[in-house]
């Protein structure tokens, strides 16, 4: 019994680690500024844990195949070191690489949420609502209208609540569900909830962050390649949650101002 | 030979009489018609991206559907007015026929729609994704559900008399109306904005038109015999 | 002058006479062990029924389920799962499993029946507040299950109800009407009943102790249970409160979540000045100890456990006990790491961090206690001692992935996907779960006087073992590749291509749910018609293994034990290959 338990989890620990190490399920390609100190944090975490994880398996496994009851009485026997080593092992080897990752990975956060955007970064306004992601550029004027929830209305699109009639800069804002952006330019968002919590999810550019209602959180980044993917909401907002979802449109600088400039004709 | 007779006399009587039993035209009915027509500038109705559901933006790709809360027509024509016998009323008739709404292509098709008191409303869902039906009555009981893609029609109706906003939470664009009046005499003006109420007893009546993002106007008209009357609406648009 | 005699804490009370006070409204904490223990397995089956039609929705959306249209005519039309249903079954799954069979089995359960016995006590120190708990906790149970029935159906916020969704009301949408209410109702009386408990659990292992029992001679998993009941003591006074603001926020008006200007379902919410982070806070400050709660009992069990079968001592007992506490200090200081990308102060988030990595080292030490305590050792794979084998390597796979989520830069990409939902039900739905199959198993033979057949148990535990790892480890693929969780329906582009790994996954779940059933059959088939079992079938050390199977009302007949050593004499390392810690036992020579 002792035997098979310990051929089955040996099994296990090297198909588990296997299938991690051949990336057939992986992070998609990285199209973000940001992003490579991300997946180095995460593959040097990889092979840490991953050795930590079959060491100690295998361990298991060993000891399971080697230490049955033989019923030949002999005497039992300690660890080597009993204890002691145990925590030391963990202390030091743990420790340390604890402190390793804490010290790199909280530059790579800093990073990312703690500085401040680039002063020329494109602004956009962003709405997440039950169950959609809007999303404002401020138009020709380069002023953003204010927003009035008590003006909302679905039915006419007015997602963001403008008043148009009495807000002159309102009029010209520009309010699609596709995150159209230029790239390697840094790109500005404010994050703003109509009614519940929701996330702001992009694996390619390895950004996440919570809509929180009441409150006005910013994210920043900067695509460096252009294609189509997909933005998806990651906080439970209710029944919808499945099915919210928008595009990030990344283009060329040329395609974007063009782009902009016909929808501005069209408001 | 009289047995023969007895039986058509008979077959009349009872036919007579259950067309008589059933309201059909009264003897004497007169009709109310016109247009609904707006002065000024009506907001644009923009096209609707409907990027977050793929499978119908590809369906609206070459033609965009617009938003539908002020739609107009050749000559100034307002469509989606529902216009009916508010006070008055005589000689309506029970809503029997099932009414259909449908769900296609991210749309509410119609987009107004108008049932009686517990008159049989049946919902279906054309598109291979999932829609969520919220009508939010304030009246009646406001109720909200979702309907899968192959999931069976749903099958309500509404009790009370109310003008139902109904939305689609999922797809946020998707806006109708539940209209539920107590009369049978009403009409959905198309798209030339045109209605006519038909099946008037002599007697006083108050019209009513309801467009949803102009309000309602009423007039009064009295009709005396068989004759048409004409009664026109004519709203003041905003751009805003 | 002599000193006055240190008053010994006892307890007695004459046994029990009726069918009524013996069986239901019973005093003894055998009985409302034993209560607990059913009412978790009551809420295992639900919780797992819940989870099949939650796989087979993932995998097969569109195919209806037959039968369900009469549970939920609104929320399984035709038989077809809505998102909502879905979502209200993941809520009800997570909240039946995390309270009320982690926190009710192991602890209010196991520790219920054992800790006065391990302890030499006759009872718990106040049985009647004993017994209030369990039937506090059964109402409780009642109460949440009741949003089944309930017009708009049970809550669809997760167990985790973040507001504003969870506190705005019927607003919110299907299943946050009534439902929400019931839930948040059903959660403050839980906190009371656990907050009873730990009264109870508390000051038994302080004043209740028979002559001899120091506190360094207990058993682990009662320093387990100590540990636990004084976690939970914090934790759950906490969450009570935070149930009460919500459901004032419901129903009473008040914003203590809720921000002004909300529009939901095109209306302006008459709320102003809350804060839905400031729920988060509250629930995290429980909801991180709470873990601990549902797996540190798993640890005193298994480190209880193992020697016995090992046929040695635990590896370190000191440290161990150490580590337990050290663990549950370190418990309350990490909960923002839930957080760290919740819309707080991103410096918040380095700070979370550090502590939570620390808490690795002293898992780490536990974890090499226990495989240390393997070495060398004189194994006897019986069904308890597999399961316990099963538990190291399980916690093993749950705690590394909990190494990535621990930083903040990694959680940006890992957060809210399906390796968060792989990590949680490792530790929590298999290791904790093995540690309550180790325990049945092992105590079986003691509570019911009867044994459980080891042939099943050993197809039970091979079934589940392997399967459990087909059901989760998948899972962190599909996190790496940033599959969102909480979703009813896989309709993004980018995750059609991981559907077939999900109806793997929902396979796998109802072959190792379909395994449960062995388990289901031996317990309740050897509870009644088992070989009856001796005092000490195991040859433990415990005082629970110097009484009877079961125990006579009073746990020792009337003579409370005077215990001479601490538990972990195996091995022969004095001449004898085992020494019970009751003075009275003569010494066991080796085999």
């Amino acid at each position: 019994m002792g035997k098979l338990f310990a051929v089955v989890v040996a099994i296990i620990a090297l198909v588990s680690a296997a299938l991690f190490a051949s990336h057939i399920w992986w992070l998609p390609v990285d199209i973000s500024a940001h992003g490579h100190a991300i997946d180095r944090q995460l593959s040097e975490t990889m092979v840490t844990s991953g050795a930590l994880f079959v060491l100690s398996q295998l361990a298991l496994a060993v000891f399971a195949w080697r230490y049955g009851d033989r019923r030949d009485g002999r005497q039992v026997k300690t660890f080597p070191g009993g204890a002691t080593s145990m925590v030391v092992f963990a202390t030091v080897l743990v420790g340390a690489e604890i402190l390793a990752l804490t010290f790199v990975g909280s530059k790579v956060w800093a990073g990312i949420y703690q500085t401040p955007p680039d002063p020329n970064s494109l602004q956009i306004d962003v709405q997440s609502e039950q169950f959609a992601f809007y999303f404002r550029y401020p138009g020709p004027d380069g002023k953003f209208g204010a927003t009035h929830p008590e003006l909302i209305n679905e039915a006419s699109e007015n997602y963001f609540g403008l008043d148009p009639a009495n807000d002159i800069s309102a009029r010209d804002d520009i309010v699609v569900p596709t995150l159209t952006i230029p790239v390697n330019r840094p790109i500005s968002l404010n994050l703003r909830a109509k009614d519940v919590g929701h996330s702001f999810y992009v694996p390619e550019l390895r950004i996440q962050q919570d809509f929180v209602p009441g409150l006005a959180i910013p994210l920043h980044f900067t695509a460096t390649q252009t294609g189509k993917h997909e933005i998806v909401c990651t906080q439970l907002c209710g029944l919808g949650h499945y099915n919210m979802r928008a595009y990030v449109e990344v283009m060329s600088q040329e395609q974007f101002d063009q782009w902009l400039k016909d929808k501005a004709a069209q408001q | 030979m009289q047995t023969h007779y007895a039986w058509i006399i008979g077959t009349v009587v009872l036919v007579a009489s259950a067309v008589a039993a059933h309201g059909g035209p009264p003897a004497s009915a007169g009709t109310v018609s016109g247009k609904v027509t707006y002065t000024g500038t009506p907001p644009k109705m923009k096209p609707i991206d409907m990027a977050k559901e793929p499978n119908c933006a590809k369906e609206h790709a070459t033609a965009p559907v617009l938003t539908e809360n002020v739609v107009t027509g050749p000559g100034s024509s307002l469509r989606w007015v529902v216009v009916y016998i508010s006070a008055g009323d005589q000689g309506s008739t029970p809503g029997t026929e099932t009414v259909r709404l449908d769900q296609k292509a991210c749309q509410y098709i119609p987009h107004v729609l108008v049932v009686q008191p517990n008159q049989p409303l049946d919902i279906y869902n054309n598109d291979p994704h999932s829609h969520n039906i919220h009508p939010l009555a304030k009246v009646n009981p406001e109720w909200n559900r979702s309907q899968p893609a192959g999931a069976p029609p749903i099958h309500t109706k509404w009790e009370l008399p109310e003008f139902i906003p109904v939305k689609c939470n999922v797809h946020p664009w998707m806006h109708g109306w539940h209209v539920v009046l107590n009369t049978s005499h009403y009409a959905v003006t198309g798209e030339d904005g045109s209605f006519s109420l038909s099946g008037l007893p002599p007697g006083k009546y108050t019209v009513t038109a309801w467009q949803e993002q102009f309000g309602t106007q009423t007039q009064d008209v009295t009709i005396s015999g068989t004759e048409s009357k004409t009664v026109d609406f004519v709203f003041k648009a905003r751009p805003y | 002058m002599n000193p006055p005699p240190t008053p010994v804490a006892t307890h007695h009370h004459a046994p029990p006479q009726g069918f009524l006070r013996k069986h239901v409204f019973s005093l003894d904490h055998k009985v409302i062990g034993k209560q607990y223990l059913d009412l978790a397995l009551v809420a295992v089956c639900t919780g797992m029924v819940l989870s099949w039609l939650m796989r087979l929705h993932l995998a097969w959306p569109e195919t209806p389920i037959p039968g369900l249209e009469k549970l939920s005519p609104n929320g399984a039309a035709g038989g077809v799962i809505t998102p909502e249903y879905y979502l209200s079954l993941m809520t009800m799954h997570g909240t039946i499993m995390v309270f009320f069979v982690l926190t009710t089995a192991p602890f209010a359960g196991f520790g219920n029946y054992f800790l006065p016995i391990q302890v030499g006590a006759e009872d718990m120190a106040f049985p009647r507040i004993n017994m209030t708990s369990f039937w506090v906790t059964l109402v409780a149970f009642l109460v949440l299950v009741a949003a089944f029935f309930v017009g708009d159906g049970p809550p669809l916020s997760g167990w985790t109800a973040y507001a504003p969704l969870s506190a705005v009301g019927k607003d919110a949408g299907p299943g946050q009407g009534v439902g929400q209410t019931l839930w948040a109702v059903s959660i403050t009386l839980f906190c009371v009943a656990q907050l009873l408990g730990a009264l109870n659990f508390i000051t038994t292992t302080l004043d209740l102790r028979t002559k001899g029992m120091s506190l360094a001679r207990m058993p682990y998993s009662t320093w387990a249970w100590f540990i636990t009941s004084v976690i939970g003591l914090i934790a759950f006074a906490v969450l009570m409160p935070a149930c009460i603001l919500l459901i004032l926020d419901r129903v009473a008006g008040t914003s203590f979540f809720i921000p002004a200007g909300l529009v939901i379902s095109d209306r302006l919410q008459p709320h102003a000045g809350g804060s839905p982070l400031l729920w988060q806070h509250l629930f995290w400050f429980f909801g991180h100890p709470e873990v601990y709660i549902a797996i540190l009992p798993g640890f005193g069990i298994i480190s209880h456990i193992l020697p016995v079968f090992a046929r040695k001592p635990l590896l370190g007992p000191r440290v161990m006990i150490a580590c337990l506490v050290a663990i549950a200090f370190l418990s309350y200081t990490v909960w923002g790491h839930h957080m760290f990308l919740s819309g707080m102060n991103p410096f918040s988030a380095t700070l979370f961090s550090v502590p939570t990595l620390v808490i690795t080292i002293p898992a780490t030490i536990v974890t090499l206690l226990w495989i240390g305590t393997i070495y060398g050792a004189r194994l006897r794979f019986t069904t308890p001692a597999l399961f316990c084998l099963g538990f190291v390597s399980v916690f093993v796979s749950g705690g590394i992935s909990g190494f990535f989520l621990a930083q903040p830069s990694i959680d940006t990409y890992l957060h809210g996907t399906y390796f968060v939902v792989g990590h949680f039900h490792f530790v929590m739905g298999v290791a904790a779960m093995f540690g309550i199959f180790a325990a049945t198993y092992f105590w079986a033979p003691k509570m019911f006087g009867r044994m459980m057949s080891e042939t099943l148990g050993k197809w039970h535990f091979w079934l589940t073992f392997i399967g459990v790892y087909c059901v989760f480890m998948p899972m962190h693929y599909l996190g790496l590749a940033g599959n969102v969780r909480r979703y009813s329906a896989f309709t993004d582009d980018y995750l059609k291509p991981m559907i077939p790994l999900h109806r793997f996954i929902t396979i796998a779940a109802l072959f190792t749910g379909a395994a449960q059933l062995i388990f289901l059959f031996n317990l309740i088939r050897s509870r009644f018609r088992g070989p009856k079992a001796p005092d000490n079938p195991w040859e433990a050390t415990s005082l629970e293994w110097s009484t009877t199977s079961p125990p006579p009302f009073d746990n020792f007949g009337g003579r409370p034990p005077v215990v001479e050593r601490g538990p972990n004499e195996y091995g022969g390392a004095r001449g004898a290959d085992y020494l019970m810690q009751a003075a009275a036992a003569a010494p066991v020579s080796a085999r």
